[in-house]
């Protein structure tokens, strides 16, 4: 298996991607992305749109029932993931937040939460430790080391999914909703970390039906509708400004 | 330190969701208490929990290898020691041990009250005699048990759970063993609040008192429920997991460190241990 590309390509380039639960339920329908390094990239569309199935198949957990999806110019698939250094590079490179923290906050508590992944890719103890700390104190949770996540509230847990990934130090950001539930204050504060991390030079994928989040944190979107498909591609200034498209989309009211 | 309080049970069949919420909620605070106690200052909470595994092994030994009842009851006072020097509420901790103790040892330590020869202490009616030798037997069952329950208790109340479980690796317990019983810890609180959610919505629906019947296909539901969101969830952590580089094997570390303090604590356990087993033999 060769490398991961580390040049100017596309990081994610899907064409023609199908994908139905079961072989019946159709969640994707011949969808075309691509995702470009450093960019800060939203897929829009509302409940049942598919767009947290296409963030898990970029993630390589779920597998198109057709077309290719290229990660670092290389095909994205199960057979390629059950090679060990394939494997690694990419759970190195791409880090993904769950849209329920409660999935993804699975360890007895913050500080193994956060060094799981570290552990997982065999960091050495001295790296991880430094990473889990400098991770508690990017996010500023380092009181909540030893805490186990049931105790904490969904603003919290929020916190220590970003730094569960962060301590990976991921050059993709996959977020799938990752404002949902999220009180104001929490909300800017999440906008603030994307935009920290796409200022670092962070590639931000993220699925939401917030327009508010979304004009606040993206370059450029895509917005799926109802029956799984692509129906337009732009910035946030030309897709918010057509209210029909949002209509279509499902994203507004009428 | 506020204690979990025990809410009165409704007596009444149509009090059947409210027993499962009162049921649920107290496994819930108290869960939540005990993780209180294992996180403020005290003599035990500030000990290696490996330490305090290994120590409490051996001197479950002590209490095990004692035959001298005045050694069992000096253990156990000094488990009492241990407690309030934890800043472990002492009626707390001994209604802890001593509740169950009576109906599970105790119906094991009657009969010798009865059955064991020796001189008679106590004439009962129908020519039925307590002697002295299975009063003493009973007792020693009894005090043994509590002593051991007693160190179990302390070292569990004086230990986050999850500090608790990786301790496990030093008795040679393998890491995915820890691993699934720390997220089973886990998710059975946010199972219980599911529960929790689920039985307060029938709660606001109910507008009558509900047959046996009724009762039992609700619990039925409420259970499949359960089950459905857990596979559910599972799947979601396994994709979690799988994001974050696990690939079918766990790697786990943990963070304790013995410091002077811990060993100085190791040694009197040692010597506590040793005394105990030597002047009880």
């Amino acid at each position: 298996m060769d490398h991961l590309s580390n040049g100017s390509g596309p990081v994610f380039d899907v064409k023609d991607l199908c994908y139905s639960y079961n072989g019946q339920i159709s969640a994707l329908d011949h969808i075309n992305v691509t995702v470009y390094p450093g960019e800060k990239l939203a897929i829009l569309g509302s409940n049942g749109s598919g767009k947290s199935t296409l963030l898990k198949i970029l993630d390589g957990l779920y597998f198109p029932s057709s077309g290719t999806v290229k990660a670092f110019g290389q095909t994205l698939s199960e057979l390629a993931l059950r090679d060990d250094r394939f494997n690694f590079e990419f759970r190195s490179r791409v880090g993904f937040v769950f849209q329920d923290s409660d999935a993804q906050l699975f360890m007895p508590s913050v500080w193994d939460e956060i060094a799981f992944g570290p552990l997982q890719l065999g960091m050495d103890q001295t790296e991880l430790t430094a990473r889990v700390e400098a991770a508690l104190l990017a996010l500023q949770i380092e009181k909540l080391r030893d805490r186990p996540p049931h105790q904490l509230s969904g603003g919290e847990k929020k916190r220590v999914a970003l730094a569960s990934v962060l301590s990976l130090s991921p050059e993709i950001w996959l977020l799938d909703e990752p404002s949902a539930g999220l009180d104001p204050r929490s909300a800017d504060w999440l906008e603030d970390f994307l935009n920290t991390q796409g200022r670092a030079g962070k590639t931000v994928v993220l699925s939401t039906h917030d327009l508010a989040f979304v004009e606040a944190t993206a370059d450029r979107m895509y917005v799926l509708d109802e029956y799984h498909q692509i129906i337009a591609e732009g910035t946030p200034q030309k897709i918010l400004s057509d209210h029909s498209l949002l209509i279509k989309a499902n994203l507004v009211r009428k | 330190m506020s204690q979990p309080t025990q809410p009165s049970r409704p007596k009444s069949r149509s009090g059947f969701i409210e027993r499962s919420l009162v049921d649920i909620n107290n496994t819930l605070e108290q869960s939540i208490f005990a993780e209180k106690i294992a996180r403020q200052k005290g003599l035990l909470q500030a000990l290696d929990p490996r330490l305090k595994l290994i120590s409490m092994v051996m001197l479950l030994f002590a209490v095990s290898l004692s035959r001298q009842l005045s050694i069992i009851a000096v253990l156990y006072f000094w488990a009492l020691i241990l407690a309030a020097a934890s800043a472990i509420p002492l009626g707390f901790f001994i209604k802890r041990v001593w509740v169950f103790i009576p109906f599970f040892t105790g119906v094991v330590a009657l009969p010798a009250l009865f059955i064991t020869p020796g001189p008679v202490l106590i004439n009962l009616p129908f020519g039925m005699v307590i002697t002295h030798t299975g009063a003493v037997t009973a007792l020693f069952l009894l005090l043994r048990v509590g002593t051991s329950v007693s160190f179990a208790v302390l070292f569990v109340l004086s230990t986050p759970w999850n500090s608790v479980l990786k301790a496990l690796g030093v008795l040679r317990v393998p890491d995915v063993i820890v691993l699934v019983l720390g997220m089973t810890y886990r998710y059975i609180h946010l199972l219980l609040h599911t529960a929790n959610d689920m039985f307060l919505s029938r709660k606001s629906r109910i507008l009558r008192r509900m047959s046996g019947a009724e009762e039992r296909r609700l619990t039925a539901a409420t259970a499949g429920t359960l089950l459905g969101k857990s596979l559910q969830l599972s799947s979601e952590v396994h994709l979690a997991m799988e994001s974050r580089g696990y690939r079918g094997y766990p790697r786990t570390m943990d963070r304790f460190q013995m410091q002077w303090f811990d060993w100085a604590a190791a040694l009197v356990v040692i010597i506590v241990t040793a005394a105990a087993i030597w002047m009880g033999r």
